[in-house]
């Protein structure tokens, strides 16, 4: 039974690629905003996602707080996408992303250039331009964008093999704020790795975004922000999972009116 | 030589951006550097030399969404 079991968890594992390279499972976990670095820890432990994602900030010679982060994240070994978040120019981002990628010794970049400050939304302008200097630059990028199916065109044709729409404003739990246009995007590329970044709150957002056929999801303040975030951590692992099975599955098709799911045939005639 | 360290000023005999981190306590730490908003790779610090009034940036790994 234990061998059927295990055999089923390899079944689900990711075949999609992201530049060449499987994710262990379909889930990119932040690490930001956790009451205590021991809850960070409990947390990643419990998602077990395929990769966290990690930035830079100033440091103090005095301090040096990034080395003990440094050293936990090493401890949990666990592949790391740095990103350029707080980055509002294409002058920023970039070289944001050149010291990530000396820091973290990895060409993957979550690349974010943020345009608007209520909404945190993405100058999808300055992320295109962003995306084709660092992609010839050889980084592997991934953008954090919007659904729009035309900018999505612009980072493929520069460069992106990867796509990261938001589901809504970072950190703001609403979900999956725009379906329909999700699922163009979705429609559009089929053959692209989608991941859902941003704005998931709860575990069914998860859900519902490996259910439209989104490759993975990222999440950072639905679980850092939780009362017990190692056990929202493995809930989100748990939707995840079912929400892939459930893609896999393939879901019945849609419809306006009921139609009977026990048998009409057959049945007494009692009037 | 007055130099901006992360938006604080430090009066440094350091005449290299690789002297001024050893000098500042930086020894061994996982950091990058940026000189007036340029990156400067680790191997290039000791060939960059600094000049009064210079800006620097120097990040490590955070926490991060």
């Amino acid at each position: 039974m234990t061998d059927r079991i295990q055999d089923n968890r390899e079944d689900n594992r990711m075949d999609v690629l992201f530049y060449g390279q499987a994710l262990s499972f379909p889930l990119m976990l932040g690490t930001a905003q956790y009451p205590s670095p021991e809850i960070l820890r409990e947390a990643v432990l419990a998602a077990r996602p395929g990769v966290v994602t990690v930035s830079l900030r100033r440091e103090a010679a005095r301090e040096k707080t990034g080395q003990a982060f440094w050293s936990l994240i090493q401890e949990l070994g666990v592949p790391v996408l740095p990103n350029t978040a707080g980055c509002h120019t294409v002058k920023e981002a970039v070289t944001t992303a050149h010291m990530a990628r000396e820091v973290f010794g990895t060409d993957w970049v979550k690349l974010e250039v943020i345009g608007e400050q209520d909404t945190l939304q993405p100058d999808v302008f300055g992320l295109v331009e962003a995306a084709r200097i660092l992609s010839e630059e050889g980084f592997k990028v991934f953008p954090y964008t919007t659904e729009d199916l035309v900018v999505a065109e612009r980072l493929l044709a520069c460069g992106c093999e990867v796509l990261m729409p938001w589901g809504a404003p970072i950190g703001s739990g609403r979900g999956l704020n725009n379906v329909f246009g999700l699922r163009a995007l979705r429609a559009h590329f089929p053959g692209v790795p989608l991941v859902v970044d941003a704005g998931l709150g709860v575990p069914s957002h998860a859900a519902q975004a490996l259910e439209l056929g989104y490759d993975a999801v990222l999440i950072n303040t639905a679980v850092a922000r939780a009362g017990d975030p190692a056990q929202m951590a493995r809930a989100f692992r748990l939707a995840v999972e079912a929400g892939q099975l459930g893609r896999k599955a393939d879901p019945m098709e849609e419809r306006d009116m009921a139609a009977p799911s026990t048998p009409v045939a057959g049945k007494a005639f009692l009037g | 030589m007055l130099i901006m360290v992360n938006d604080e000023t430090h009066d440094v005999t350091a005449t290299t951006l690789a002297d001024l981190l050893e000098e500042l306590g930086y020894r061994g730490a996982r950091i990058a550097t940026a000189l007036n908003g340029h990156f400067v790779p680790a191997l290039q610090r000791a060939v960059t030399p600094l000049a009064d009034g210079m800006r620097v940036e120097v990040v490590a790994p955070m926490q991060g969404g």
